[in-house]
């Protein structure tokens, strides 16, 4: 093996002057050009500034690719552009052309401590953990990790307050039997005869007088009516006595991760969730034709009430929305 | 001495009377920086996070973290009269009121895009080149966490404005903590001070989007920045580099001008990014409302790989005892994430288990030169691209006339079997470089030019390499597979097999050329 002779290290090459280096007029262009790039910025701030001050704000214009722009915007970008990026050219031609360009060898030094530092500090480390005398006293050592181990606790029992208990919060929506459908947006009550066939609507449940909508609300009660030809569904007894007159109802929060089940699409009866594309087959009671999403969107079962108009025969039967530990999905 | 150096003098005593710090600068001042153009991207990166906190502090200025109720009467005409939180209303009032107010809103974002891609560019290249291995595996660590804190703080980011899209993102985040096995639920609440989306959310994440993790960012780029500085920047192979020196250029003057020099051009990038290319046009989407939402949502590119991963995830959940867990959430979301990261960390590790090799290095390998590493590397891109492509399979269907169940059947599978075959292309290319290179050393370059050998035949003209090239293509230490045979014990069991069969795997290469090789062929 020893007879094996490896290519040599031939070490740093010979320096090769740049032309700046040698000719004092190269030089000196060099140094124009840089401080030619320095003054340019200082122009692209006074331009920032005047575009601060000058341009009206509410001025646009429309620039192909970019769309319509608002110019003082634009303007003050611009400006910044030019400001930094002729003092970082101009920096970086100075250093090329004019600063030394010779590369400089340094020596790297091992990490590791000397043997003798690595045997003093453990010696001293011993020394003065004995003077603790953390070894011959195990009742300090035992209380203070007894102490340690839950001296964190108080902080994460103050942080208990950060939100409520969820209690029965998931199961539960304002729908019950009987609540009349409204329009969102609008809040108008709705008649079957609103709906012509192949069309959709968001719902919400009408709410008891002197209550307010909230976002929350919205986030759990929003429901979508889709008017379907009555032969169209191929649904059970029970699930085709939850709909009306062709129209049925869905829960529109994906049962994925809670999106708004928004895309509805004629020629199949699809509806579709944009976030992740989970497909809901209305005709069978929104099955989960394709995506991530595991469970139908929950149906709600409506009717109408002596005034004609739509209602909910009873509350959702499941929990809507995205799945969690607590909730029990043997009926779906 | 002038004037002036007397004033500089004065106030250098003063300073240096009560620091000491003469010394240390006196040594550091010529410290000396290896060049290369991809040692550039780690520069990148910080240079995007002081524009960050730059443009970040102007936003703070106007924006009101709140989700109270607000009617909007700004200059945006469209949205006038609308009820909407008051975090989006002063969002508006930043892009339509405030001078300059949407440019920095841009130059913020297209930093935070830029940051984010020169983080995974610089990760890149620290693990194609080796230049995570022994001494600098905590620095490899504090690159992980600082590109996992990125991705959430990008995510709390483009969460703030409170839009439609933003809102969307929150929700799927809500569902996600919502799915943690038997903590869910409260955790949920816990964060969100009660059910989705009430309004504490936006101001609690706000706290942490602009003090608690742009602080950890301080921190963690700081030690990482005092260990390349403590520990000597790695450099390439080439005449006159060793292991035990560094070669290059002195901080003062050149690297700290061409390094200052390069901040400010970075900035130029992002202020003409942020003045010509719109970037998150929240009126657009309007304020949100849980009932709604804008189709094609898309996140920002880093947690595209996420997203698509979740999208082509089973639809699996169990459903048993009264209990729910959504496999179809947890997997994609949480545990083959956490797998990938923790992988990632402990790579530095593992390959030293592999290999055997407990030496310091800083001299870069070319990727060539570690056929095994370079095409896990690949094989991971390629894992990455391919979920990144399920994650905007709407928007490729629709521009390219496919189906998204085509897109997804084809990444489903694709995930499994591209990156092995990556893997395996890779590595013989890499192989074959080697051969190339070889070659190249023992035979030289062709020439083109061909000459007439008495005996009439023709032949092409080889020009030898120089001594520096041969020797930047011989340098490098080829693994030995582990003494053979092992130890009893590390082959044992089956960590002791895998252990060995990776062993083997890594002592493949093709052999370096050597200057007695060279001699032998020239007597011929
Ligand atoms: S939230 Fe509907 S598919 Fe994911």
């Amino acid at each position: 093996m020893s007879s094996i002779e490896r290519f040599q290290n031939p070490g740093l090459p010979e320096h090769v002057h740049r032309k700046a280096d040698t000719d004092p007029k190269a030089a000196k262009r060099a140094e124009q050009q840089v401080a030619i790039l320095f003054l340019l910025s200082a122009l692209g701030t006074v331009g920032t500034i005047a575009a601060y001050i000058y341009i009206r704000s509410d001025l646009y214009v429309y620039i192909p690719i970019l769309g319509s722009t608002n110019v003082q915007q634009m303007s003050l970008g611009i400006g910044l552009t030019v400001a930094t990026l002729c003092i970082g050219l101009g920096a970086i031609q100075w250093a090329k052309k004019l600063m030394p360009d010779t590369e400089v060898i340094q020596e790297r030094h091992e990490l590791r401590s000397e043997d003798q530092d690595r045997a003093d500090f453990v010696e001293t480390f011993k020394e003065r953990g004995g003077e603790a005398g953390i070894a011959r006293r195990p009742l300090i050592k035992r209380t203070l990790g007894i102490a340690l181990g839950v001296v964190g606790l108080s902080p994460l029992v103050l942080l208990r307050d950060l939100g409520p208990m969820p209690k029965k919060y998931f199961e539960t929506t304002n729908w019950t039997a009987g609540t009349r459908l409204v329009l969102d947006p609008g809040g108008a009550y709705i008649k079957p005869s609103d709906l012509e066939v192949g069309a959709v609507a968001q719902v919400l449940p009408e709410l008891p007088k002197g209550t307010e909508r909230t976002l929350e609300n919205v986030g759990k009660d929003a429901v979508l009516l889709i008017r379907l030809r009555p032969e169209d569904f191929n649904l059970d007894a029970e699930r085709l006595s939850w709909t009306y007159n062709g129209i049925i109802a869905f829960s529109k929060i994906c049962t994925h991760m809670g999106c708004a089940v928004a895309l509805y699409e004629q020629q199949t009866h699809h509806l579709l969730c944009p976030c992740h594309q989970s497909t809901f087959d209305v005709t069978r009671a929104a099955k989960v034709v394709f995506g991530p999403a595991a469970r139908p969107l929950p149906q709600l079962a409506i009717s109408v009430d002596a005034g004609g108009y739509l209602v909910a025969k009873q509350g959702f039967t499941v929990p809507v929305g995205p799945s969690y530990w607590e909730r029990n999905s043997s009926n779906g | 001495m002038k004037r002036s150096e007397k004033a500089i003098g004065s106030v250098a005593n003063y300073v240096d009377e009560r620091t000491g710090a003469a010394k240390w600068l006196k040594k550091n001042l010529t410290k000396v920086f290896p060049d290369h153009w991809s040692f550039m991207l780690g520069e990148i990166c910080l240079y995007s996070f002081i524009i960050l906190l730059l443009s970040g502090t102007f936003l703070t200025f106007w924006f009101d973290p709140s989700q109270r109720d607000v009617v909007y009467n700004g200059a945006y005409s469209p949205l006038s009269g609308v009820s909407m939180s008051s975090a989006y209303a002063s969002t508006l009032h930043i892009s339509f009121d405030v001078r300059g107010g949407l440019l920095m809103r841009q130059i913020h974002h297209w930093a935070a895009l830029i940051f984010m891609a020169a983080i995974v560019a610089h990760l890149f290249r620290v693990f194609f080149t080796g230049a995570f291995r022994k001494p600098r595996e905590f620095n490899w660590i504090i690159g992980i966490g600082l590109l996992t804190f990125g991705i959430v703080e990008g995510f709390l980011g483009y969460s703030l404005p409170d839009d439609l899209l933003s809102g969307t993102g929150i929700r799927i985040a809500e569902a996600i903590i919502q799915a943690l096995p038997v903590v869910g639920s409260y955790l949920a609440f816990f964060a969100f001070g009660g059910p989705f989306p009430g309004t504490a959310f936006i101001p609690r994440i706000f706290i942490v989007h602009v003090l608690i993790l742009p602080g950890l960012f301080l921190a963690l780029i700081t030690i990482h920045l005092m260990l390349v500085w403590y520990q000597k920047h790695t450099q390439f192979p080439g005449p006159g580099r060793t292991e035990k020196n560094v070669v290059g250029y002195p901080l003062m003057p050149v690297y700290m001008a061409k390094a200052g020099g390069f901040f400010f051009i970075v900035f130029s990038v992002t202020a003409f990014l942020g003045a010509v290319a719109s970037i998150n046009p929240i009126w657009l989407y309007g304020p949100y409302t849980p009932g709604q939402i804008s189709a094609g949502s898309q996140p920002d590119w880093y947690m595209g790989w996420l997203d698509g991963l979740v999208r082509m995830a089973p639809p699996l959940e169990t459903h048993a005892f009264g209990h729910t867990i959504s496999w179809n959430i947890l997997l994609p979301g949480l545990i083959l994430p956490g797998i990938l990261f923790t992988g990632m960390a402990l790579y530095p590790f593992i390959e030293s288990w592999v290999t055997g090799d407990k030496r310091e290095h800083h001299l870069l390998d070319r990727p060539r030169n570690a056929p095994n590493r370079t095409a896990l590397g690949a094989m991971s891109i390629a894992f990455m691209i391919i979920s990144l492509v399920n994650g905007g399979n709407d928007i490729i269907a629709t521009h390219f006339h496919l189906t998204i169940n085509g897109i997804m059947w084809f990444t489903r599978i694709g995930l499994f079997i591209v990156p092995p075959i990556v893997f395996i292309i890779t590595k013989r290319i890499c192989l074959s470089l080697q051969r190339a290179d070889r070659d190249l050393v023992l035979h030289g370059k062709e020439t083109g030019r061909l000459v007439m050998l008495p005996s009439g035949e023709m032949v092409e003209v080889h020009e030898q390499l120089t001594d520096a090239q041969k020797w930047t293509l011989t340098q490098h230490q080829q693994p030995d597979a582990l003494p053979a045979p092992l130890p009893e014990s590390a082959t044992r069991g089956l960590k002791g097999k895998l252990r060995k069969r990776m062993n083997q795997a890594h002592a493949i290469q093709i052999p370096a050329p050597t200057l007695s090789e060279l001699k032998e062929l020239d007597h011929h």
